[in-house]
């Protein structure tokens, strides 16, 4: 049962007569911890990710406002707020002003099932990843919608290479799931936290890697953040939106990386399992750990192309989650549950076998083509 | 059903942050391949040519500072080679030597600039461009010792230097060329073999050798396909006989090869570097020249090695003090004139790369 | 394109930038701090001696933008009197020649360099702004102010030098590694 639950009747009992009341107290209560706790995570991580950014690249990062620059976050949001809304004269306006909220919302729905504590999650979903999975692909629509309606060809351009590359990424990046949830047995968050008592990322490093990479092109992050592509298509989907809609998208942007650190983090490194600190933390910490990877990933790679970007996730990825999850399931079905430790083995042996044997084989394709 | 297409025509530019100044690509793609590309040039065009026929042959000299402004000195050095040339006047030793400490120095900051945006353009949010241009700070301070600025120098004088260097110079160069070669160590360790990187250049943007001939390019454009020809080597000018260097050559002529070039010429742009600060005599700088100028009448062409190519002047002199024609071969429109051949078939994100190995400078295609 | 390497080209990537990690800053917080510049600095300035100038114009026929404006009468002792000097900053490109040509030292380049104005009228330096009342010439061909200006700083010595502006960055470390050359 969750904290909220458990409120829910303890006010039943207190209003008796009030049922109705006693359903949407919780609601609004739980609404509006997520909401805190997600945007107050959100300036931390735009902050964050300016700070560390700085320090790959020599610099100092964003410092001049408030103590080592955390109110930095604040001064561009104003900023953003402050400017004009310039919507393309040309363009699909509803669709122009549609976009950003199908962008964001979907992101603050994921947190719904991410859980922060043992009891501590908003609603506990038997179903919780696949809600995850279905709830973050909605975004990509509002993706496309917005490249679609700003009238503009880059725009137009980075709108159909998220599509291609959702749609590409999103199959290993399912597969991997798959994996955790055989081993944990239930699609439940709650439930896969509880089962790690050995992290599954060292259960299952292959696994672990592809979903990373998945989520990576997911958030459409440096080396796959081939729709922002600044140098090439300038801004891509956004490119001509200003003010509140743009600040729509750049909240989205983080809130997405927020949710899937922690998804990351629930489903491979133990969620919020941890000795001494209080449960939250650990989350906290360990979504803080997988964000920081990102950005170091982000401030050392080059992208790739829209082909290379393809091949890898069809040739490369797929194939590598789908031999990964035979693996796990026959490791599940035949060994003794006592025996995780030799899973772990074989498992890590597996991946840089299939790691290696795929850097042989696999091409990546493309290149020229005759026009 | 076959789905109608038809291709469509995207500006790059003239505001766009891979076009590396004002420059407009007008393309035509087919989704995301690249149909047609026709350069639109002259956005940053001032005149220098014309305006240059209405000053002296000294006052020409910080006009020179703008055409290749991210490589000053160089410009600087053929134009007054081309000069001296056409008066005949002969440059004290130490002078030469000056010379060619600041154009090796130079190269390697017009280098770093171009691996460093080369890289940016791939998708490597500005790291690379920091990591090289902290080395190109450590250059630009000893540049700004030396002249008095960081970015238009006008240090090069008819007949020599415009002054001598300060004593804290020497002590510092020394310690930048001692410690250069491990920030390119390091630079390669971060870049050379980055599987990213080698995927997005191999093969990609190929220059044929009989291309790169035929057009005239020239500088490590022309050298990553294949030919040995460097300036430096093959008309050696100033006193670069006396140096011992070698020219790294490419064999494909992709991406690849321009910006392994340009990581092999900085190395030996050291080695030079090295010699020359062993070998510096002491002496005058300056060859007593008469203010105002009177170069027989004649005609003259003085090119060098600059960092982005073959770098010419060509000044025709009436025995006035004003050249009656001043003319400049910049070498970066003439590699230029290979990018169509260059990105026909490839991507969006390959054009832009290809692009960017060019390593072009508006300010001198336009000038 | 293989990535025949297991990625190991990647690792190492990501090695530099982490070693990087630990590297000081080399950010120069302006205006907070500010570096000492070179002793022969072309700054956004110039600085005009009256008591040398003999209004000979020899500044004025080098400048290659036609910049410096002389007006003079013949004085008493058979001199030349200047009436009027006058530079134009915002055609000015601080090139230097004019200081350079200068026979009699009257004109030198100046250190300051923060020189911005909200009117294109308020760039041009009539003779009594030019003149060195609150300014600092820099060394820029006169040797002898050139020496009695501070040191430059410099980042390739790290904070050692730039130390002196008030600066507060350590050294960057280097690693021992020597270069291979080719
Ligand atoms: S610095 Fe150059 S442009 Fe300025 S006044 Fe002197 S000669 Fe003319
Ligand atoms: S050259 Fe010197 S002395 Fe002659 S007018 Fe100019 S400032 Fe005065």
């Amino acid at each position: 049962m969750t904290l909220l639950e458990q409120f829910r009747l303890w006010l039943a009992t207190i209003l008796p007569g009030w049922e109705w009341l006693a359903y949407v107290v919780p609601a609004i209560v739980g609404i509006v911890v997520i909401l805190g706790f997600v945007l107050t995570m959100v300036i931390v991580f735009i902050w964050y990710e300016r700070r560390l950014l700085g320090r790959f690249q020599i610099r100092l990062g964003p410092n001049r406002l408030g103590p080592e620059g955390v109110f930095q976050p604040i001064a561009t949001a104003v900023k953003i707020l402050l400017k004009e809304d310039v919507v393309p004269e040309k363009g699909d306006k509803v669709l122009h002003w549609l976009a950003p909220v199908i962008v964001f919302v979907p992101v603050l729905m994921i947190f719904a099932v991410v859980p922060f504590g043992e009891r501590a999650i908003l609603a506990d979903l038997n179903v919780g990843i696949v809600y995850v999975v279905a709830i973050s692909s909605i975004s990509v629509v509002g993706i496309y919608a917005a490249g679609w309606a700003s009238n503009n060809k880059y725009a137009l351009i980075s709108a159909l290479r998220t599509v291609a590359q959702m749609v590409s990424y999103e199959l290993p990046l399912i597969l991997a799931i798959v994996g955790v949830v055989l081993m944990a047995g239930s699609l439940s968050m709650t439930q896969i936290v509880a089962s790690q008592d050995i992290p599954f990322f060292i259960l299952q490093p292959l696994g672990f890697v592809i979903f990373f990479l998945g989520t990576l092109a997911e958030l459409n992050r440096c080396p796959f953040d081939l729709l922002e592509a600044d140098s090439e298509i300038v801004a891509g989907y956004h490119i001509e939106y200003s003010g509140m809609k743009f600040a729509m998208f750049y909240l989205g942007e983080y809130g997405h990386a927020l949710a899937y650190s922690c998804i990351i983090a629930t489903l491979f490194l133990g969620g919020w399992q941890g000795p001494l600190l209080p449960p939250i933390m650990w989350l906290v910490i360990k979504a803080l750990v997988v964000f920081s990877t990102i950005v170091w990933i982000r401030g050392t790679l080059p992208r790739l192309r829209v082909d290379q970007l393809m091949a890898f996730a069809w040739k490369g990825l797929l194939p590598m989650a789908i031999i990964n999850l035979f693996m796990i399931a026959a490791e599940v079905l035949w060994l003794p549950e006592t025996m995780l430790w030799i899973m772990g083995a074989v498992n890590l042996i597996l991946a840089a076998g299939l790691i290696l044997m795929w850097s042989k084989l696999f091409t990546l394709g493309g290149g020229r083509v005759e026009v | 059903m076959a789905i109608r297409t038809e291709p469509f025509i995207l500006n790059v530019g003239p505001q766009h942050p891979s076009t590396h100044g004002v420059f407009r690509l007008r393309v035509t793609l087919d989704g995301e391949v690249v149909v047609d590309v026709e350069p639109v040039v002259g956005y940053l065009h001032r005149g220098i040519e014309k305006l240059a026929e209405g000053r002296t042959y000294t006052q020409n000299i910080p006009f020179t500072d703008r055409l290749d402004y991210l490589a000053s000195m160089t410009n600087n050095f053929a134009y007054v080679l081309a000069v001296e040339k056409l008066a005949q006047i002969e440059v004290p030793e130490r002078a030469e030597y000056l010379r060619i400490i600041m154009a090796e120095m130079m190269r390697i900051a017009s280098h770093l600039m171009a691996i460093g945006f080369f890289l940016n353009d791939l998708g490597a949010m500005m790291t690379p461009v920091l990591y090289m241009w902290r080395e190109r700070e450590k250059l630009l301070d000893l540049f700004e010792m030396v002249c008095g600025q960081r970015l238009t120098y006008n240090y090069m004088r008819i007949g020599g230097v415009s002054q001598d260097i300060p004593e804290e110079f020497l002590p510092a160069l020394k310690k930048f060329v001692a410690e250069m070669p491990t920030f390119i160590d390091e630079y390669e360790w971060l870049l050379s073999q980055n599987e990213i990187l080698l995927a997005r250049t191999k093969g990609v943007g190929i220059l044929p050798r009989d291309v790169a001939i035929n057009i005239a390019a020239s500088g490590p454009v022309l050298r990553a396909s294949g030919v040995k020809w460097d300036i430096r080597k093959a008309d050696p000018y100033s006193i670069y006989d006396r140096f011992d260097f070698e020219v790294p050559v490419g064999n494909v002529g992709d991406c690849y090869d321009r910006y392994w070039v340009r990581m092999q010429e900085m190395r030996q742009s050291v080695r030079i570097l090295e010699q020359a600060l062993e070998q510096l005599p002491g002496g005058e700088v300056y060859a007593k020249v008469p203010q105002l100028l009177r170069p027989p009448a004649g005609e003259v062409y003085g090119h060098i090695e600059a960092p982005k190519g073959e770098l010419g002047f060509y000044l025709v002199s009436d025995n006035s003090i004003a050249p009656y024609r001043f003319h400049i071969r910049p070498p970066t429109l003439i590699n230029l004139t290979a990018l169509k051949d260059m990105v026909i078939g490839w991507k969006v994100a390959d054009l832009i790369v290809t692009f960017g190995s060019m390593d072009v400078c508006l300010g001198e295609i336009d000038r | 394109m293989k990535f025949e390497r297991y990625g190991i080209g990647i690792a190492k990537g990501m090695a530099i930038t982490f070693k990087h990690l630990f590297r000081p800053p080399i950010t120069v917080q302006y205006p907070e701090e500010k570096l000492v510049v070179s002793r022969r600095i072309r700054g956004n300035e110039l600085v005009w001696f009256p008591d040398r100038c003999t209004g000979c114009a020899t500044c004025a026929k080098s400048c290659p933008q036609g910049n410096i404006e002389i007006a003079t009468h013949v004085g008493s002792e058979n001199n030349y009197v200047v009436d009027k000097f006058e530079l134009d900053a915002g055609r000015c490109m601080f090139c230097g020649l004019c200081v350079e040509s200068c026979p009699y030292e009257a004109l030198a380049m100046g250190v300051s360099y923060e020189q911005a104005q909200y009117r294109r009228g308020d760039l041009v330096w009539s003779k009594e702004e030019l003149q060195p009342l609150n300014k600092r010439p820099s060394g820029y061909a006169r040797p002898e102010i050139e020496a009695a200006l501070p040191k430059q700083s410099l980042l390739i010595y790290g904070d050692k030098e730039r130390d002196e502006g008030g600066q507060k960055l350590r050294l960057i470390p280097l690693s021992k590694k020597r270069g291979r050359g080719v």
